[in-house]
């Protein structure tokens, strides 16, 4: 830790991340930075885009990352913003641990047999390109709850990325692994466990980390469509809800601190499973 | 540990190859690969092969291991026809087959452990050949850790706790820099000269084989074929040092050389650049030896 707190890269780091908040307080206090009349030579092209004479992106108009910060402070005392976090984690786990459910196998499974893969691969290949969000209005009505609708589309968000990952994974096996492994006597439930399994292993770690990313896309934005699923407005609503019902409220700071929040989500939950991998997987950090 | 006390008894194989024929794809675009080919691997000695890349002998090794099929003729194992892969004609592959999410102890174990054969006897025999192969101290280490020699060790370990009756190592050197070959072929040598299984191993390189070899079969260009068979009469223990002053060593080198030579002459007329490239070569090291 100490070794990492005095290397360059994490200086580095740190003033890239001081420099942002420092420029970004400038702007939003100087409410001069990129005022309109900075852009009075363009007017005309401008006007063609579609901007009002006054009305142009003006950084003055987001708050300062030093309001943000006491609306974080205010917050973070407030139940229903930690109930949003846990609506959003809750959600966010059950989709992506039903997708690696379900996923994990059924790419395992395409993979092996070549009857799986023709029954199973076309309906698949049709569904994919579909983005979740599509989605949304189908599950609302689909699903008996307001609950498993957007639980469902954080795991159609993970399930796809996961399965295609599998599947690539146990096919990029190199073929001379199943010819040592066949002389050497093994059995075809043995080559599944001592070959396939740990030959897919990294590829399924990837395509967790990256389902996982997706996921807290794709919740934020099916809380936000379907009113976040709670009964009283504002309050445990998930974290997209949060967002949009201080956009509604006018409350614009706390926009940003439920950005802010979904940011360190994922990152936290990524990191988590990243690490989760390279304990899963020693021989690959072992070079 | 006395070695006859946990080495299992070897009973060596004889394999015969009877007339095969490999060919690919369908009928009206059909690549002979193997043509009409017979040889046999004798019982008790390292039999090495010889040809040119792309020759055909990677297919030949995957009948000889049982992964395929010949179109036609047979391939007998003591008399008994190969039909499918098994622990009694195990492959060394090129590069490495290692498992890399094994340890090399696990590695080594593979087998024994798919079979269900993990004894007392088993893993002092596992022990013994990890002393033998100098690898006890990286049992633990991934194959990503090791070295390319190591690597190679390590699968000639986990091929040889299997006992098998016939080890087919298919250029299992390709690849490593010059120096750590040529230790490696001290190093094989003396495996085989201390145990004198059946060993079918597969070469492109000349001074490999003669190296190495009791006998030498040497292969045309695809379709394969057997040209010739020298007799490799060097004494054993071999030493590297002692190759390079032989005369007979010589000799055999530039027998082979010189039907390898006329083999590729043959393809070149035919218009392949893998031959004429395998001639130059091969020229250029004749004319210094």
């Amino acid at each position: 830790m100490r070794k990492f707190l005095s290397s360059p890269a994490f200086w580095r780091g740190a003033l890239s991340i001081v420099v942002f908040l420092v420029l970004w307080e400038l702007g939003a206090r100087s409410k001069q930075w990129m005022a309109p009349e900075f852009f009075t030579p363009f007017k005309e092209l401008l006007g063609a885009m579609g901007f009002k004479k006054d009305y142009l992106p003006w950084i003055g108009a987001v708050p300062a990352p030093s309001a943000v910060l006491k609306a974080l402070l205010a917050v973070l005392g407030q139940h229903g913003y930690w109930q949003s976090w846990y609506m959003s984690l809750f959600r966010v786990m059950s989709g992506f641990i039903a997708a690696m459910i379900i996923g994990i196998p059924f790419g395992l499974a395409l993979a092996v047999s070549r009857v799986a893969h023709g029954i199973g691969f076309p309906v698949f290949e049709v569904l994919r390109p579909i983005p979740p969000l599509a989605w949304v209005p189908a599950s609302i009505i689909f699903w008996p709850t307001q609950e498993l609708a957007i639980t469902f589309i954080t795991f159609l968000g993970a399930f796809y990325t996961i399965v295609i990952n599998v599947l690539g994974g146990a096919r990029s096996i190199d073929v001379r692994y199943f010819q040592a492994a066949q002389s050497m006597g093994s059995s075809h439930w043995d080559i599944f466990r001592r070959v396939i399994l740990p030959g897919t292993l990294p590829s399924i770690v990837v395509g967790s980390a990256v389902g996982m990313g997706i996921t807290w896309e794709v919740v934020v934005a099916a809380e936000m469509i379907s009113g976040g699923g709670s009964q009283q407005a504002g309050v445990g609503g998930g974290l997209g809800f949060f967002i949009w019902n201080s956009y509604v409220g006018g409350s614009y700071e706390q926009i940003v601190v439920g950005m802010i929040s979904i940011g360190i989500a994922g990152f936290v939950s990524s990191e988590l499973l990243r690490w989760g991998g390279r304990y899963a997987t020693p021989w690959l950090k072992a070079r | 540990m006395a070695e006859s006390a946990i080495r299992p008894t070897i009973i060596p194989g004889e394999i015969r190859v009877e007339n095969v024929r490999k060919s690919y794809g369908a009928i009206h675009f059909r690549k002979e690969v193997v043509h009409n080919c017979s040889f046999t691997i004798e019982r008790a000695k390292l039999t090495v092969m010889v040809g040119p890349s792309g020759c055909g002998k990677s297919t030949l090794i995957r009948l000889l291991a049982g992964f395929e099929q010949p179109t036609e003729g047979e391939i007998l194992l003591d008399g008994v026809p190969v039909t499918e892969p098994s622990r009694d004609r195990l492959v060394v592959f090129q590069e490495t087959a290692l498992f890399p999410w094994m340890t090399t102890w696990q590695n080594i174990l593979y087998g024994p452990r798919a079979r269900g054969e993990v004894t007392r006897e088993t893993l002092e025999f596992g022990e013994f050949l990890i002393h033998k192969v100098g690898l006890q101290e990286f049992r633990d280490k991934y194959p990503g850790q090791l070295s390319g020699g190591m690597q190679r060790r390590a699968e000639l370990a986990r091929a040889m706790i299997n006992n098998p009756k016939v080890m087919i190592l298919d250029e299992p050197f390709r690849g490593l820099d010059a120096m750590t070959k040529e230790l490696m072929w001290e190093y094989y040598s003396r495996l085989y000269e201390e145990n004198r299984r059946t060993n079918f191993f597969v070469t492109t390189d000349i001074d490999e084989g003669v190296f190495l070899a009791d006998r030498m079969l040497v292969m045309s260009n695809i379709p394969t074929q057997v040209r010739a068979v020298i007799e490799v009469d060097l004494p054993r223990p071999r030493k590297l040092a002692d190759l390079v002053e032989s005369d007979r060593a010589n000799d055999i080198k530039k027998q082979a050389l010189s039907i390898l030579h006329a083999e590729a002459m043959r393809s070149f007329s035919r218009g392949s650049k893998a031959a004429a490239d395998f001639v130059d070569a091969y020229l250029k090291r004749a004319s210094r030896a």
